[in-house]
């Protein structure tokens, strides 16, 4: 199967202290694949790494085929960003928002056109496609941020931390979205800090201490640890002293 | 080219949707220019004048007359002795008293020579040092024409003209100096503090993200300062001539085109500034504290460079708004044309190269 992502002893060191610590996997083309970890544990490094924002001090990432140090530009137009702070301008309507980023990855202004139209029917926004996007709820800004990511038909899609402080019933309809956009093809990285969210993913990833501590599906992580849930797994990873002594 | 049209419109978009930043910007060219040409003169008009004047011949009382029609003093009390010339400076808003000899006529007649005090509150020396020159100059005068009724040779008596501003008008002097001011601050730090508040808001990292070119992101950052600071120069520029009477006598095009280097200077110096930190707060505090104070105070606006101690004028010749100001001042008041104002507009020049050059290392740095 073709592979999307491709990380090999991917490194990276401020000064004397590591982030992340050679880490190696691979992601298939459609996957979702989750990577967790607590804060600091190198996650968000890693990410930057991957989507061109940090430059690794050694190792190697294919990304949609292309390496992340020397095709830094061709990965660009074959991924897209949502980040763990907000993606959109608040002081842009929600309709000026969708252009802006149709503008940037270059799209014709017909398919911009097309695609909004469609995307504010999806997200059932098209009373408020005029109203600025600071006066919208978190969870609608969390999904149009989403909708806008793969606006440009990435081959990848990285979502930092997509569902903080949103409802559990907006974080459901998050995922619903993000089921839909893999079933068409697109690869999605997420990093969460909730771990029935970590139940969702194709394939889990767990990073402690800037190495990748396990990886493996969640029921497969559920089995070998012997943990009920994949919350479990996570504290026995974690803090292993704490969770044998329960 | 699409991605950049579509970068720039959302910058505007940003600009005119901060109500109130747009209102600072727009309207502050207006209130200071406004200010500094109404308000705020080197000029002293209806100072407080006390008398006292024991003898009160034609000649003491033509000298105070003449000082009194100048307008430039007010009679605000003829004292009767030298207390209550001291009581008035302490107790009210005297600037200035004359003190007149007992016998001054019958002195001058008899010896010629007759002596008058000025004294002057100096809590305020430079208020002081005008008043007692204004006194001094109307006082010589009347003298002069005394003498010359007598048929006494004349003195030595200088003419003096006051060339490019023979009415010394201050705001000669402010228009520059708010222009320099107005374009500094609307490059430089409304750029350093858009530039920094997408790296605050986390939106940088989209933009970085995407397939635009960190150079493209910088450029359409810039693009609509350089437009809103172009305006802001032709507003200065308009107030400036028909409401203050200011000349362009050099070429317009060239005035502009100066106006423009300085703009990119400021830009480039804004930018420099987005790219040591990551905070619209410090990004402020820094164009507040390292551009303005030494645009105002150094570049010879309000100070003159000339009077400064040695380091001082050292220092100026690093500030960007100094050259500027001799160039603009050359051409509107002086009508010089490249000529003459060739090597300060390469000072310009070359300092914009320096600035950006500083920001491409330092982005780099940052992107490690």
């Amino acid at each position: 199967m073709e592979k999307s992502i491709s990380v090999n002893q991917l490194t990276k060191r401020f000064g004397k202290f590591t982030a992340v610590d050679a880490i190696s996997f691979e992601v298939d083309k459609g996957e979702i694949f989750g990577f967790l970890g607590a804060n600091g544990a190198g996650k968000t490094t890693a990410i930057r790494m991957l989507t061109g924002l940090s430059k690794p001090t050694a190792g190697k990432a294919m990304v949609a085929g292309f390496d992340i140090q020397r095709q830094r530009e061709k990965v660009k137009r074959k991924i897209g960003y949502m980040s763990q702070k907000f993606s959109l301008y608040e002081d842009l309507t929600v309709r000026e928002n969708i252009v802006l980023y149709g503008g940037i990855y270059g799209l014709p202004n017909k398919v911009i056109r097309e695609k909004s139209g469609l995307m504010l029917e999806n997200l059932e926004l098209k009373e408020v496609s005029k109203t600025l996007v600071k006066s919208l709820p978190l969870g609608w800004k969390q999904k149009l941020a989403f909708s806008v990511a793969i606006m440009h038909d990435p081959a990848i899609v990285f979502l930092d931390e997509p569902t903080g402080g949103v409802d559990p019933i907006t974080r459901r309809q998050f995922w619903e979205m993000i089921y839909e956009a893999a079933d068409t093809g697109v690869t999605v990285f997420v990093t969460t800090h909730y771990m029935d969210e970590a139940e969702y993913c194709d394939r889990v990833s767990i990073m402690v201490d800037g190495r990748i501590a396990a990886m493996d599906t969640p029921y497969q992580l559920k089995k070998d640890f012997q943990a009920k849930s994949m919350n479990d797994v996570f504290l026995q990873l974690v803090r292993p002293e704490k969770s044998t002594a329960l | 080219m699409k991605r950049m049209r579509a970068f720039i419109q959302k910058e505007f978009y940003h600009i005119f949707r901060d109500r109130r930043s747009l209102l600072i910007l727009l309207g502050m060219p207006v209130v200071l220019v406004t200010l500094f040409g109404f308000a705020i003169t080197n000029e002293i008009q209806n100072a407080d004048l006390v008398v006292l004047d024991p003898s009160k011949d034609e000649m003491s009382t033509e000298i105070t007359r003449r000082l009194v029609a100048s307008g430039y003093f007010d009679l605000y009390k003829e004292a009767q002795n030298i207390k209550e010339v001291e009581k008035s400076f302490i107790f009210s808003k005297t600037k200035l008293a004359i003190i007149y000899p007992d016998q001054q006529a019958k002195d001058f007649q008899k010896e010629g020579y007759a002596q008058i005090q000025l004294l002057a509150d100096a809590t305020e020396p430079n208020t002081a040092t005008t008043l007692i020159n204004y006194a001094s100059s109307i006082i010589k005068d009347y003298q002069m024409e005394v003498n010359g009724l007598q048929g006494r040779p004349p003195l030595i008596q200088p003419e003096i003209r006051m060339l490019y501003n023979p009415q010394l008008k201050s705001v000669f002097m402010f228009v520059p100096g708010v222009m320099t001011v107005i374009l500094m601050l609307v490059s430089a730090m409304m750029t350093s503090i858009a530039i920094t508040r997408e790296k605050e808001l986390g939106t940088m990292e989209i933009l970085l993200v995407s397939p635009l070119s960190p150079a493209i992101i910088v450029v359409g950052k810039v693009i609509p300062y350089i437009a809103l600071a172009f305006f802001n120069t032709l507003v200065i520029l308009l107030l400036g001539t028909y409401v203050f009477g200011m000349p362009i006598e050099g070429s317009l095009v060239l005035l502009l085109a100066e106006c423009v280097l300085f703009v990119l200077t400021s830009l480039a110096l804004g930018i420099l500034i987005s790219t040591r930190t990551n905070s619209q707060q410090v990004a402020m505090m820094i164009s507040l504290i390292a551009l303005m104070l030494p645009t105002v105070l150094l570049s010879g606006f309000i100070f003159p460079i000339e009077s400064m101690p040695w380091p001082l004028q050292w220092l100026s010749n690093i500030i960007p708004a100094k050259w500027f100001i001799i160039i603009i001042k050359n051409i509107m008041l002086k009508g010089t044309g490249v000529d003459f104002v060739w090597k300060e507009t390469l000072i310009l020049v070359g300092m914009t190269f320096f600035f950006i050059a500083a920001s491409v290392r330092n982005f780099k740095i940052r992107l490690e």
